[in-house]
């Protein structure tokens, strides 16, 4: 499917967004393309726009304006489910397991509902996830029961298991110790060299810089930064919104 | 493999068991059975019917007596319409039911929790005032039926209505047996405990839930449709009484919603306590019972009676409060 022309499209473009929460303006005119194959950063300080943003993405939240396309598709009115089975799987910031299923089953809702296609059968699919995944050894262990390391790997896993062409995560490394963001991290970039396209949302800058290729910062819903990582590092408005001098 | 051989045992049972109510029928000759295995029959296709929304997708009808209600009423003014068969009665009525079940499903766009609980308990309201206004089936008074002759091979309508209530627990039972073990089973579950992350690891939620309001209340109304040929009366403060609700509910909690066994085994136990304290005490213990089992159950083994056979259902059985 490496098509010249698939490679040049962009796989999404994010069409000037705007949405607002009552006379919040939380997302102001919002525009990115995100590549193929692309590892891309979002950053930004508390309250930027980060998640929002994302959740127009998925589906979560519906824009006032803007469109999102994605693989020249216009999806800006497809509720997350029709996302999901077109390839945009996401993982939460506050991890969200079906915790009344198992790993394995978690999983298994994915594979039924969105993953399209696949010649694997589905168990044997949730499995080799799982495995990747470092999660193996838990996939008959009950969801409600993983440790919060545990938690973000299944929370990518679910997200594999829905076979993505764009993976967004959200903070899956918040509240991990540094050898622990580690391990996510290193999961992240091998999946990255799957041909999956993948937006971190991170507040780890080490892991950020390590990760991406290209980096966007919000602040106050406006994009203040976008370029190679660390150019948005040295740029100035970026110190300013982190350190707020 | 299991699967398979699990579909062979269910419908040998299922196959068993109609013969059994069958001969049962024919052999006998006291009415009372009958009459009173009619009730447990009638609770069991409604917790079982309720537990498919309330269980599975973890959505708290309180409106099983709107669905019981409109099945009753369906029955009725069909039957002094046109004096149709049973079998239509019992159609129309899961069709009307099955129609009602989608504009509730619309409600769970909106409404979730406690709200969802709250606007069934005020649809059902508004559904009895309806039909206490409506004269064609005479209205807060009630109506009289009389009943049509019995057809072979029964020789009493009551029997006839035990076999035929029977089918329809059966027909409950086998379509939640089915949606437990399908596609649309998991996705109830993951919605249950986490809509938006269903939603956006592919699961149309809104679709689910309304297959399973459309299901659940044409179960329902199907089970009330034959309730004013047992009575050969109705009128809309029985047919709308809340202790449908509450003994569907209760009946499906205390057997645990995990598994479609559970709200069998909790209208069986319920259903048949309550039967026999209306002969040897008085009707009035039976809503008494059901609170304190209740209680019990919520306290001492909160997901129910399979949560207590089978550990393994503790886990699947966290339905909302």
């Amino acid at each position: 499917m490496t098509t010249p022309a698939a490679t040049e499209a962009p796989l999404l473009q994010v069409g000037a967004i705007t949405k607002t929460f009552g006379g919040f303006t939380a997302l102001d005119n919002i525009s990115v393309d995100i590549r193929q194959g692309e590892r891309f950063g979002l950053i930004g300080p508390n309250g930027s726009g980060k998640t929002t943003l994302i959740n127009c993405i998925s589906g979560a939240l519906r824009p006032q304006a803007g469109s999102v396309i994605f693989r020249g598709e216009d999806i800006t009115l497809l509720p997350p489910h029709l996302r999901a089975r077109r390839g945009i799987a996401r993982s939460f910031q506050i991890p969200r397991p079906f915790k009344s299923m198992t790993v394995l089953e978690n999983l298994m809702v994915g594979l039924d509902f969105a993953a399209t296609g696949s010649r694997q059968p589905e168990e044997e699919a949730a499995m080799s996830i799982l495995t990747r995944m470092g999660l193996a050894a838990k996939a008959d262990a009950p969801s409600n029961t993983l440790s919060q390391v545990e938690l973000r790997k299944m929370e990518l896993a679910r997200a594999m298991a829905v076979r993505p062409k764009l993976l967004i995560s959200d903070e899956a490394m918040a509240g991990l110790s540094s050898s622990e963001v580690d391990e996510v991290l290193d999961l992240l970039i091998s999946l990255g060299e799957e041909d999956i396209t993948i937006i971190m949302i991170e507040h780890i800058m080490q892991a950020v810089m390590r990760f991406s290729e290209r980096v966007m910062c919000l602040d106050a819903g406006k994009i203040i930064a976008l370029g190679a990582p660390d150019e948005v590092m040295a740029n100035k408005r970026v110190q300013e919104a982190y350190l707020g001098t | 493999m299991t699967g398979h051989r699990n579909s062979i045992i269910f419908w040998g049972g299922v196959a068993v068991f109609l013969v059994a109510v069958l001969t049962m029928t024919q052999i006998v000759r006291n009415e009372y059975p009958f009459f009173a295995g009619y009730v447990i029959l009638q609770f069991i296709a409604l917790a079982v019917a309720w537990s498919i929304l309330g269980g599975y997708a973890g959505y708290v009808n309180f409106g099983t007596n709107a669905f019981f209600g409109v099945g009753v009423y369906t029955a009725v003014a069909l039957f002094k319409a046109t004096g149709a068969p049973l079998v239509v009665q019992i159609a129309a009525a899961a069709v009307v039911g099955m129609t009602l079940g989608f504009g509730v499903g619309l409600l769970t766009l909106r409404m979730r929790g406690i709200f969802f609980s709250i606007a069934t308990i005020a649809l059902a309201i508004i559904i009895e005032t309806f039909v206490m206004n409506w004269r064609f089936v005479g209205g807060a008074a009630g109506i009289q039926i009389q009943r049509p002759p019995v057809m072979a091979p029964f020789d009493s309508y009551v029997k006839m209505l035990f076999f035929v209530q029977a089918i329809l627990a059966v027909t409950a039972i086998s379509i939640a047996r089915y949606i437990q073990n399908s596609k649309v089973g998991r996705g109830l579950q993951a919605l249950r405990d986490d809509e938006l992350a269903a939603e956006c690891t592919g699961v149309p939620t809104l679709k689910l839930k309304l297959i399973a309001c459309m299901i659940s209340g044409a179960l329902i109304s199907a089970a009330g449709a034959p309730a004013a040929m047992y009575l050969q009366y109705a009128d809309p403060f029985s047919a709308f009484n809340l202790t449908y609700s509450v003994s569907a509910l209760a009946m499906a909690l205390i057997g645990g919603t995990a598994h479609w066994i559970g709200p069998v085994l909790g209208a069986i136990l319920l259903g048949s306590t309550q039967q026999f304290l209306a002969v040897t005490i008085s009707s009035e213990v039976n809503v008494l019972v059901l609170g304190i089992m209740l209680v019990l159950f919520v306290v001492g083994a909160p997901k129910g009676i399979i949560g207590l056979l089978r550990p393994r259902y503790r886990l699947r059985a966290g339905g909302k409060p």
